[in-house]
């Protein structure tokens, strides 16, 4: 029963490969294809440079000559990073309002209308506790423990929502941000308090100082 | 179990290791035999018939499975995923209580995903190199491939194995307790080798990794150590890196937290700072009893756990048993395996298995026959840097118990007269 199927699958390897990698289209591999006389299987392609590809070996100063110079543009298309000092920010901006109304439709499912989390979602509680990280309930949020505002808007431009990651724009992303952090005393909660690369880079979270850096080994020696 | 050492324990003997409770560790494969109707065969394996006396007909034929292989249909052990509330951002654990030497098969590799699992055509993935370089460079796998590569064999270990166990003893498993660490040989090229391509700038002193998963998940990886050990792997054991662990392209850092070691990964950028994620700010941080955090607290310290006898076995009888289990530090090599059957009263130093690997699971073997009464089974390892590994009790008293990660403790296992062993805090 097995060897029957054996028989298809290779002859659907030597066969329908090929074909199928013409279409453009494969999502698997095929099997590797047979050499003629002997029957072996085909080692896989020696892999070719891209460099070599372009027609020349570059860039001619690395020792390789593998691989090629990344253009402005193809960095600029997954460049996402955003630093604390406001680097890496993009141009746009909202509002607290706008931010309100983006929550209650895009958020509000996960993170809750009141911001308090579902934790049956495995979504966290994104505003309160300030005070507590000392106590035997350590509440982190947002507000308590993230020391940086670029990290809120970063994650959420990055990865937010869930249920369709990466889709917000940096518009959309500031407004969220006008609203969450406005909600959790941060920054103003009037409908009209926006949120820009430069009042982004200027927020000083309520736990900026709260981190410190690793002392271990702190036991064992 | 606090106070333990009043009871009896068994003595360490100095019979040679011979396998005798190897038996004993299958047992749990051939429930699944037991009953002679057609059971769907484990994952990874193929059902065929069992011969009467395979040595009177011929066995299945050559390829039978289509030239892959698979293993057989009497062994069952499955990586087991902890409940998270969201099964997108989870983690599964490997069976270390099966375990066997140094490796993880590729299959039981422990998992962590922050997104799921992408599903990457390797044809279109490109790795790109920017930030503070004099030449922002752009690779294809097929480049990575034909560049200069080392193959390490290396331990990864979530910072988050053994998060249930700081209060007291929660999961009955060593694969619960100890499950989210493994090891394997991962092969790619060294990425000092990608950043003397690109022309590394003066001024810098970080990279961010980035994944092309949902979470794009991103960590800073400080330049020195970028440019120490750390390899852009697209090879695991052997063979192209299984898709849960970053096909067709992972960051390896070894000896830091698994988190660190980013998947999919489509993305360097060198800067001259942190760039303070997520995943090193709100989360992978370490929050002290003062309300404080610590933060890149990336090397995993050294750790060691007894994986047989473990919690939930039951040890059918007294007599000869082989304790055994893994050590392993991502400072470097393991130098000493300390066990104790008394609580930590008394310890008796194990065999480890060669060559003992810097930043690798070490195997270490103790003969030892149980006696039939109480006793608490601890090992304590030392690694090559002279630390120790601590108890709870000292980890606490520095950290508290909130810090959630990094739980690097000695971890004790009861004997009870019955023979049922379990997770305990002695």
């Amino acid at each position: 029963m097995f060897t029957h199927n054996l028989t298809i699958i290779c002859v659907l390897g030597t066969l329908a490969g090929p074909a199928l990698a013409q279409e453009g289209a494969r999502t698997v591999a095929a099997l590797p294809e047979t050499l003629e006389e002997t029957g072996e299987r085909a080692p896989a392609e020696v892999p070719q440079s891209s460099a070599e590809e372009v027609g020349d070996i570059v860039p001619a100063n690395t020792a390789y000559g593998v691989g090629q110079p990344a253009s402005e543009d193809e960095i600029a298309a997954i460049d996402i990073d955003v630093m604390p000092d406001g680097r890496g920010l993009p141009e746009g901006s909202g509002t607290y309002a706008e931010g309100e109304k983006l929550y209650e439709t895009i958020c509000a499912t996960c993170h809750g209308a009141d911001m308090m989390g579902v934790s049956e979602l495995g979504a966290p509680q994104l505003i309160g506790g300030r005070g507590t990280l000392a106590s035997d309930q350590p509440v982190k949020t947002v507000e308590s423990y993230w020391p940086y505002a670029s990290t809120f808007f970063d994650y959420t431009h990055r990865a937010m929502p869930m249920t369709e990651a990466g889709s917000l724009s940096a518009d959309e992303v500031y407004a969220i941000s006008a609203y969450v952090l406005g909600k959790a005393g941060i920054t103003g909660s009037e409908a009209a308090t926006t949120l820009d690369a430069e009042s982004m880079a200027k927020i000083v979270m309520p736990n900026a100082d709260g981190f410190v850096a690793d002392p271990r080994p702190d036991i064992g020696e | 179990m606090r106070k333990t050492a009043t009871a009896k324990w068994g003595m360490f003997n100095g019979l040679t290791r011979r396998s005798l409770l190897m038996g004993g560790v299958v047992l749990g494969g051939s429930a699944l035999a037991g009953g002679r109707a057609r059971a769907e065969a484990p994952p990874g394996a193929i059902e065929y018939d069992v011969q009467t006396d395979p040595t009177k007909e011929q066995g299945r034929l050559i390829l039978d499975d289509g030239g892959y292989g698979s293993r057989s249909q009497f062994e069952n052990e499955v990586r087991w995923r902890y409940p998270t509330a969201s099964p997108d951002s989870s983690w599964s654990m490997t069976p270390l209580a099966s375990g066997q030497g140094i490796m993880t098969p590729s299959g039981l590799h422990f998992e962590r995903h922050h997104g799921g699992i992408p599903t990457i055509d390797p044809r279109t993935h490109e790795l790109i190199l920017h930030g503070m370089v004099n030449q922002p460079m752009r690779f294809t796998m097929d480049d990575l491939k034909r560049l200069p590569a080392v193959s390490k064999i290396h331990f990864i270990e979530c910072s988050g194995n053994g998060l249930t166990e700081w209060a007291k003893p929660t999961l009955k498993t060593v694969q619960g307790t100890h499950g989210l660490t493994s090891t394997s040989e991962w092969t790619g090229v060294r990425l000092s080798t990608l950043l003397e391509m690109a022309g590394v700038q003066d001024t810098a002193a970080w990279i961010l990794a980035e994944g092309a998963d949902a979470a794009v998940m991103t960590r800073s990886v400080p330049i020195d150590k970028a440019m120490d050990d750390a390899i852009v792997a697209y090879a695991q054991n052997g063979e192209a890196l299984r898709p849960e662990q970053g096909y067709p392209l992972r960051l390896l850092l070894p000896g830091y937290e698994g988190n660190t070691h980013i998947k999919w990964l489509r993305r360097l950028d060198v800067s001259d700072k942190p760039f303070m994620t997520r995943e090193e700010t709100s989360k992978y941080s370490d929050l002290m009893p003062d309300g404080t955090a610590r933060q890149f607290t990336l090397e995993m310290d050294a750790k060691s756990v007894i994986t047989f006898p473990s919690g939930a076995m039951k040890l059918p009888r007294a007599g000869f048993y082989e304790v055994t289990g893994i050590a392993w530090s991502g400072r470097g090599k393991i130098a000493k395996v300390d066990v104790s059957a008394d609580g930590g009263a008394t310890w008796h130093e194990a065999a480890l298995d060669g060559p003992v690997l810097p930043k690798c699971h070490t195997r270490f073997r103790l003969p030892w026959t149980w006696t039939g009464e109480e006793a608490v089974l601890q090992s304590r390892t030392v690694d090559e840097t002279g630390y120790v590994q601590p108890t709870l009790e000292q980890l606490i008293e520095v950290r508290g118990l909130k810090s959630v990660y990094h739980l690097n403790a000695i971890q004790s296992w009861h004997i009870a007269p019955d023979g049922e062993v379990t997770n305990v805090h002695a």
